[in-house]
Parts: C-alpha cells; structure tokens; sequence
C-alpha cells in the first residue's frame, strides 16, 4: 500500500465580544428575543449605510499581532454578494485583497515538538443573521440578531499533517485568543467556528491533491472525528481507482461521517468589488505599534515566565496557562504566599477539580486569593490536615462561608492532645500485630499504613505527622 | 405674479416681511399640482398636507418636492418602482431630517425613472413624467418628477439626485439650475442607493441663489455617511458677488464634436461672449478620455447596482410575489417571482450587466478595467484645474426628445448623459443654468464644473451669468 501524506488547512471564524456591531450601534448581546437587537442599518434596510464600529478595528489589529502577522496599513472593505435569507443586503460586508493581517504564524505542540503553523490571513466581516426551521409551522423564521456581529475570519496555511495536529492548533489558537479578551470563544454559543480543507497526497508529493471543505464544524471533538474520517474517506477512494471531487461536506455528528453538500459546479460566485459605502482609510504605524505593546502576555510567554520566575516544572506550567483566570489567580495568591509550589499544587490539584466537576470557571465560584491561602496557611501550619483541607475547600465552594467559620462549624481542627492520640494508636497497634513485626523488623515506611488506620479512626482530624513520631517512638521503643 | 411662480428667496423674504404665509403659499403649490399634475404627472406620491416638523425653526418654510428615492420617515418611498410598493422607511434620510429643521414643507415624493435608470423619466412605475415645455417631450432624467415639477411651478424647490447627470439633464431639459454637489459634500444617508461611489443629492431650482440657499440647507458632515466629507460647509450665498473678473474657464473641445446639436452649440458660443464681456478668461483645452466616461460609468454603475438592488426580493418590505399563486414553494421561486414583476425592464438590463461585469472571469476586463480609466478620467480634471478655475460646457448634446423617441434603444438613451457622466466619475461638483431655447421654444443647458468642494466658483460663475441674462426669467404656461 502507498504512503499517504494529509494536508489540512483551517478557516475560524471568531465573534468579537464588542458591545455593539460592526457597522451599527444595536446591542450584541446573546440570547435575546429573535429581531429584538436590530435596527434599519443591520436590517439592511434601503437608503441605510454602514459605518465602522473603531473597537472591532482595534481587535482585528490584537488578533493579527498575536498570530505574528503583519498589519496592513490600509483598511479597506469589500461586498461579498450572495443570496441566503439570513443576508439581509444579499451581500456581507468582508475585507477580500487587503485583510488587516496577513503573513503570520501560530506556535503549536505536536507531540514533544514545536511547529510553527502559517497563519495566511485574517479579516474583519460581519456576521450573517440566524434561520430557525420550524416543523411545527412548516416554515423556516429568521432571527436578525446576530446580523452585523463583528467577526474575524483566520485562514491557517495548509501545514496541518493529522487531525491530531489540526486539533492542537484549534486549541492552542482558542487560547491565544482568550488571552487577547477579543472574544468568549465559546464553540457551543457559535463564537468559534470552524471549517476544515483537508486533501491527501502521495508521500514526497510537492502538488496539493484536491480538497474537499468540511464546514460549520461546532466542536473540538468533531473537527478531530471528521478529519479522521474524512481522510479515510479519501484515501479508500485513491485506492480504489476513483477520484476526489472538489466539493464541500457536512460533518454528520449522529452518524459520524461527512456527507456531499454542494460540488464545484454550484460553488458561489461572490462577485467581490470594492465596498463603497466605507472609505479606505489608512491606520497610523504609531497605532499599530501602540497596539502591539499593549498586547497581553501570550499564554507560551507566561508558561516561559513562569518557570523561569516560581521554578515550577514545565508541566506544572503548562497546567496553570491552560486557563487564564486560573494562572493570573495562581499569580495573585503566589504574590500573597511566598511558596508557588505549593500554591501551584493546590490550584491544580484541588482547586480545578471543584471547578471541573461543578463544571464552572473560576470567576463564577466564590473563592478570593485571601481564600486559598487561608486554607493552605491551616495546612501547612497543621491546623488542618491534607484531606481535611479538601473538605474544606468543597464546602466553601458550597456554603461561601470563611475558612475559619467551615472549620469551626464543621469541627476540622487537628487532634493534637496526646490523650486522645495514645488511645488511637494504642486501638491501631493491637489490630495490627503483623504491620507491627514488619516495622520492627527495619520495614519503617509501613508506619504509613497505621497513620492512615489512625486517621481513619479520627476522621482525619489528628495531626498525621505528630501520630507517625507518636507510633515510631512508641513501636521502636518498646 | 402667482405665489407658486416665486423663486424661494423672494418667498422666504416675504414671509419674512409678514405679507405672506407658509399656509398661503403651500396652498398656491398645492392647487398647481391640482390643476397641472394630471398633465405633467410630476409626482410618484402627493400628500396632501405638508410634512412638516411642528418644532422647526421655520427660517425656511418653503414647499419642496423630494425624489422618490429619498426617504421619508412613515411616507411611500418607492424608488417610483413596483416592487418598493407599500414601503415606508421607519427613518427620514439625513437631508430630509435637515430640511424639515429648517422648517421645510414637503409636498410628496416625485416621480422618476425607476430607482434613477434612465435619462427620461419614462421608465417609472407611475408612468412617464412629460416635459412642461412640451408635453410631447420627456423631462430628462432620472430626476425628471423633481426638475418639472420646479419647472410647471408645483414644488418652490426640488431635490434630486445625480449618479450620471440625473439632476442636471433635466434641470436642462426643463429651463431650471440643477446642481450636483461634490461627492461627499451632502450625505446619501437614506438614498436608496443606485451607484453608491456616485451617486450625490442636489438642489433643482428656479435660480442660482435658490441652488446656493438650498445647498447651504443640506450639505456637510453625517456621522451616518462616512463617505461624507468632514468639513466646514461655507454660506454658499456668499458667493453670489458677481465678479469673476480674470477667471480662467477652460472649454474642453472633446465636448463639441460630432453628435451635438447646432443649435446648443450656438447658445453655448453666445454665453461664453456674456461671460468674456464680464472679465472671465476662455481657453479652449482637453480633457482626453472624455470619449471612454459613458463605457466607465455603464460598467461601474451597473456593477454597483446589481449588488445595490440584490436586497430586494421580497422577504422583508415591498412587493411579495408567488408563482401561479402558490404560497408553499420554495423561496428562490419567491424571490423569481418578486423580482420578474416588481423590477421593470431597464432595471432587469441593468442588473444583469452589473452582474455580467463583476462575474469571475470578466472582472478583470470589465471592471477592474473600468476603476482605472476612471483614475484617467479623474487625472484629466485635477489636471485641468491646475491651471483653470473651471471649466464650461453644454449639459447635454440636445433639447429634450420626443416621449418614446428613445426608449427602444437603450445605447442612444445612455448617449444623452454623455456629458454630465464625467463630473460623478471624477467626484467633481457641476451645475446645469438655462442658457437660451431651441427654436421650437425647448431650453438648452450650460455647464460649468470646478474642483471638488469649490460649489462657491461655480455659484459665482453661474450667478454672474444669470444676472447678465433673462432665460431664468421666462416662465412655463401651462
């Protein structure tokens, strides 16, 4: 059999977190009533004109930076024009020959190495509005409200060589993104749209093969699986003797395969020109550059910065970047707390799996900085033991109540005095003879095991470190 | 002399004066569209009681007829074509808004070649308008509605607009001063678009002081329009000093060669002899792609337009059509439908040539091509006013045509703009005045055109001329 190669190319689309749209000052908040964000200009209605909304200039500026890209000074629009019953002008306003970036690239982690993906191009557009087929009424409406929402288009260069490294830099381009605060990037609210081109050649191949395009892929798992599928999908047809068509395909998620949705021959003609209802106009190098400064850390800096600054391990790290809130709150306690270990372990040991299994962020728990370090201060002080302190943690999660009060309230204070102490133990050693033998005999790590029987027996709340001295002195001693 | 026959400013200064009132003179417009309209069927749409704004400063009460394209918040605004049936924009456009802050009284929409296709106002769905000089001849066009009613005395002033010559092709055609600011001197926020890179609003008017006064009315900056000029509006009045000692015109000899009539080439002569005998100084120069401005503007115009107009289809304003009455079908077959009854033939025409021009594969030759030779055509003029503080020419190579002498033949049709088409391709500001009549008592036009935003020269020139002269003078009987 051949060796194939693939060769996969990304388009996102990215909705702007403006307030407003893109050529109109209607509110572009999510969720609302159908057509209740609108107004003549985003309806399109006739004798209205567009004018741009500066904020998503300023974005599609941050974006192109952060990807490397180079800044086109001119800023030009042009008309798209197609008929769909969501376009309300029958032509979308994009950027064709000047997008405001182009010529960039994005680091991505491909098993242990690191390989930089060309980035082509991104432009500003505006959105479409959204059709709702109703069975019901056996009529298709149309809910205008996302007409006009600014969006970002990033075209990747073709240098993707699996679905596993499409994947990564799917991922690692989300992120990039959400540390830009351009856009919530949420795949299931539609903000992060992808569409795929993927092709198969022979090894050592320098021609691209032909493409198909899957599109309105809306979830991470579903450009990996249809890419997956999609490249069998092609190479059984080569093998077999039979061609590849150019065409476009939908990811059918139930039946997890790719099915033709239009071919070449009714591909569209968008009949470009140049949008004259907005005047190109240039922007300032001194503005790009402003921009570019005050660009935020990107996650790879912060992950370096890191390492180099709290000598966390690069897992460890890589960990804490994964999420914004998380590593700039790890940051926060770690200013409040000198030991970025033991913070870092905390963060993401017990802190994300809260937050993951009650499947919120951070910013929605109610947990301060003053918070954690409060719990890890008890812990580390021997107020309250490890497993104790996770305890704690859940039922601040719960309750919001202070460290001190769930302690006090739930009665998770150490067991110090060493009346109750030598009552335990004594209970652990004479269920134990065997471990007792062991330890005697030069085995001491298997004092372990009768500290955890003594915790256990206290509920966790004796003073593991004291009960092992206690146990060790007493057993060795006698 | 009746009320109705008044120039504004003798109107505006009589109510001034207190001997008249708005009431009476509204009322003196009001019974020549009774009497007259009938005739001349200048209106698209006449209303009954003005539309006003109660909370005016009412400098300027005076009756205005305002294109068909313009809109007019809660009133018929049509385009004078079938399938803008029933529309009634929910906003006023931004000339419209200004005028009724000066107190304005709009006596309705008028009538014009269906959304301004046409140099004869004949292809408008409320049938053709008829010259009131002549009821056998066309008004011009496509703002044929608003320059005869100005000329029959049933609106005091009237608003165009001008994408090739559609203000002042008819302002020659009638015997009344048309202007067409330069592009971006008054905002197109609520013209239903043609062409949008040419298209401009302007004032048609008995006089040069009625042209400069209405002008002072609607120009400057729109916050709505950003293809609107940001710069300071001069009182155009001002420029009515009557010197024009030591100008230098420029007369462009591409402009008198084969196809113009005689007869206007003779009164042109004539007025360059009463401007000389005033100080002016002529010579004659060369503007050389004049020849290739009617292939330009056809390409790019109907480019514009076929995207302009896509947005009509029916699904959500105008007219609604289904095949054979059948109401489940599918909505590609809707918009069919729609778009075969509501659009006449000359819009079908143009619709198609702009979509042919900008189709892939022919957009090189036809488009891109023709935004080049428009940098030509622009480069002669910037070139020209280097050296001359304008330049004179015929408005049109003929007296207005017989009602259906052209109409079968779109090419000799587009011919007649031919020399008003380059000021909209060059963004340039041109005015049309009386200058003489035909023999068989039609009027003739004389142009003149200066650099962009230099109104005041042309006022200047114009008015020096009109008041060596009596063609202002001479009335219409109807």
């Amino acid at each position: 059999m051949k060796q194939y190669e693939t060769v996969i190319g990304l388009e996102v689309h990215l909705q702007l977190n403006t307030k407003t749209k893109i050529f109109c000052g209607c509110s572009t908040e999510f969720g609302k009533n159908p057509n209740s964000q609108t107004c003549p200009i985003c309806l399109g209605l006739p004798g209205t004109l567009p004018v741009l909304n500066k904020k998503v200039l300023e974005y599609a500026m941050k974006i192109g930076l952060a990807l490397n890209c180079e800044i086109n000074s001119l800023v030009k629009f042009d008309r798209k024009n197609y008929y769909y019953p969501d376009l309300p002008k029958a032509y979308q306003i994009s950027q064709y020959d000047f997008p405001i970036a182009h010529t960039g690239y994005l680091n991505v982690k491909t098993g242990n190495e690191i390989k930089k993906i060309g980035i082509t191009r991104a432009h500003m557009e505006e959105d479409a509005g959204k059709l709702i087929h109703d069975p019901k009424i056996k009529s298709s409406l149309v809910d205008y409200n996302r007409t006009g929402t600014p969006l970002v288009e990033i075209v990747s260069e073709p240098d993707m060589r699996s679905a596993q490294e499409a994947y990564n830099y799917l991922t690692t381009l989300k992120l990039c993104l959400q540390y830009l605060d351009v856009s919530d990037c949420d795949m299931e609210k539609g903000s992060l749209r992808c569409d795929a081109n993927v092709s198969i050649r022979e090894k050592g191949q320098t021609e691209l093969g032909t493409k198909t395009e899957l599109k309105n892929l809306n979830s991470f798992k579903a450009v990996k699986s249809s890419l997956e599928f999609e490249v069998a999908r092609q190479i059984k047809l080569v093998e077999s003797g039979e061609r590849i068509i150019q065409e476009t395909r939908l990811w059918d998620e139930h039946k997890q395969i790719t099915v033709s949705m239009r071919s070449k021959e009714e591909a569209h003609d968008y009949r470009y020109f140049p949008e004259p209802d907005l005047v190109p106009f240039m922007v300032e190098k001194e503005e790009v550059e402003k921009t570019k400064k005050n660009l935020p850390e990107s996650p790879s800096k912060k992950q370096n910065r890191f390492i180099a600054n709290y000598e966390l391990s690069d897992y460890d790290a890589n960990v804490l970047v994964q999420d914004k809130e998380i590593a700039d709150f790890f940051e926060e306690c770690t200013k409040k707390y000198n030991s970025p270990k033991k913070v870092c372990n905390w963060v993401t040991g017990a802190l994300k799996q809260e937050l993951n299994t009650r499947k919120i962020d951070l910013l929605k728990a109610k947990l301060s900085s003053d918070d954690l370090i409060a719990l890890i201060d008890k812990v580390e002080t021997g107020v309250l033991s490890n497993l104790a302190g996770k305890d704690v943690l859940k039922i601040k999660f719960d309750t919001g109540k202070t460290i001190d009060q769930i302690i006090n309230d739930h009665g998770f204070a150490q067991v110090s005095d060493d009346e109750t102490l030598e009552k335990v133990i004594k209970e652990v050693i004479d269920e134990n003879p065997s471990i007792i033998e062991q330890i005697k005999s030069g085995k001491e790590s298997a004092v372990g095991f009768l500290v955890g029987q003594s915790m256990k027996k206290t509920q966790g709340k004796a003073n593991p470190k004291k009960i092992g001295e206690m146990i060790k002195r007493r057993i060795l001693n006698d | 002399m009746k009320l109705n026959e008044l120039t504004a400013h003798k109107i505006i200064s009589l109510i001034k004066e207190k001997k008249e009132t708005a009431e009476s003179v509204f009322l003196a417009v009001k019974q020549a569209i009774d009497a007259f309209d009938k005739r001349i069927n200048a209106y698209a749409h006449i209303s009954e009681k003005p539309i006003k704004s109660e909370s005016s400063t009412k400098e300027f009460p005076v009756p205005i007829a305002i294109k068909d394209n313009i809109c007019i918040k809660d009133y018929p605004t049509t385009c004078s074509s079938h399938i803008l049936e029933g529309f009634r924009p929910p906003y006023n456009a931004t000339v419209v808004d200004k005028l009724l802050e000066s107190g304005a009284r709009i006596t309705g929409h008028a009538n014009m070649d269906e959304f301004a296709f046409g140099s004869s106002t004949e292809t408008s769905f409320f049938g053709p308008t008829r010259n009131p000089w002549n009821l056998e001849c066309v008004p011009g066009g496509s703002s044929g509605g608003s320059a005869a009613s100005v000329a029959a005395h049933e609106a005091i002033w009237a608003l165009g607009s001008d994408t090739g010559g559609s203000i002042r092709q008819p302002a020659s055609f009638c015997g009344i001063v048309g202007l067409k600011p330069t592009y971006g001197r008054v905002s197109r926020y609520g013209l239903i678009a043609f062409a949008s890179s040419l298209d401009q609003i302007g004032p048609l008017t008995k006089d040069v002081e009625d042209s400069a006064l209405l002008l002072n009315l609607i120009a400057g900056h729109d916050e709505m329009d950003s293809t609107s000029a940001n710069l300071p509006v001069p009182d155009y009045t001002k420029a009515l000093t009557g010197d024009i000692k030591n100008l230098k015109i420029g007369i462009p000899k591409e402009y008198f060669v084969e196809g113009i009539d005689p007869e206007v080439k003779e009164k042109i002569i004539t007025a360059i002899e009463v401007l000389k005998k005033k100080g002016a100084q002529f010579k004659e120069i060369s503007l050389p792609h004049t020849e290739y401005a009617v292939a330009t503007y056809y390409i790019l115009a109907t480019a514009e337009a076929s995207s302009n107009l896509a947005r009509f289809d029916g699904a959500q304003y105008g007219l609604r059509c289904y095949p054979k009455d059948k109401r489940r079908t599918p909505i590609i077959d809707m918009y069919e439908e729609t778009r075969n009854q509501g659009f006449g033939q000359e819009a079908k025409r143009r619709i198609m040539l702009g979509t042919y021009s900008l189709s892939s594969g022919y957009y090189d030759a036809y488009y891109l091509r023709a935004q080049k030779v428009r940098t030509l055509i622009k480069n002669d003029f910037d070139e020209a006013f280097k050296e001359f503080d304008a330049i004179l020419t015929p408005t049109s190579p003929t007296t207005a045509f017989k009602l259906g002498e052209k109409a079968s033949d779109p090419l000799s049709m587009y011919l007649s703009d031919i020399y008003t088409i380059s000021a909209n391709l060059a963004g340039i500001p041109a005015l049309s005045l009386p200058c003489g009549f035909s023999n068989d008592g039609l009027p003739i036009g004389l142009q003149i055109m200066t650099k962009p935003f230099d109104e005041e020269m042309i006022f200047r020139i114009a008015h020096t001329y009109e008041q060596n002269t009596d063609w202002h003078k001479k009335k219409v009987t109807l």
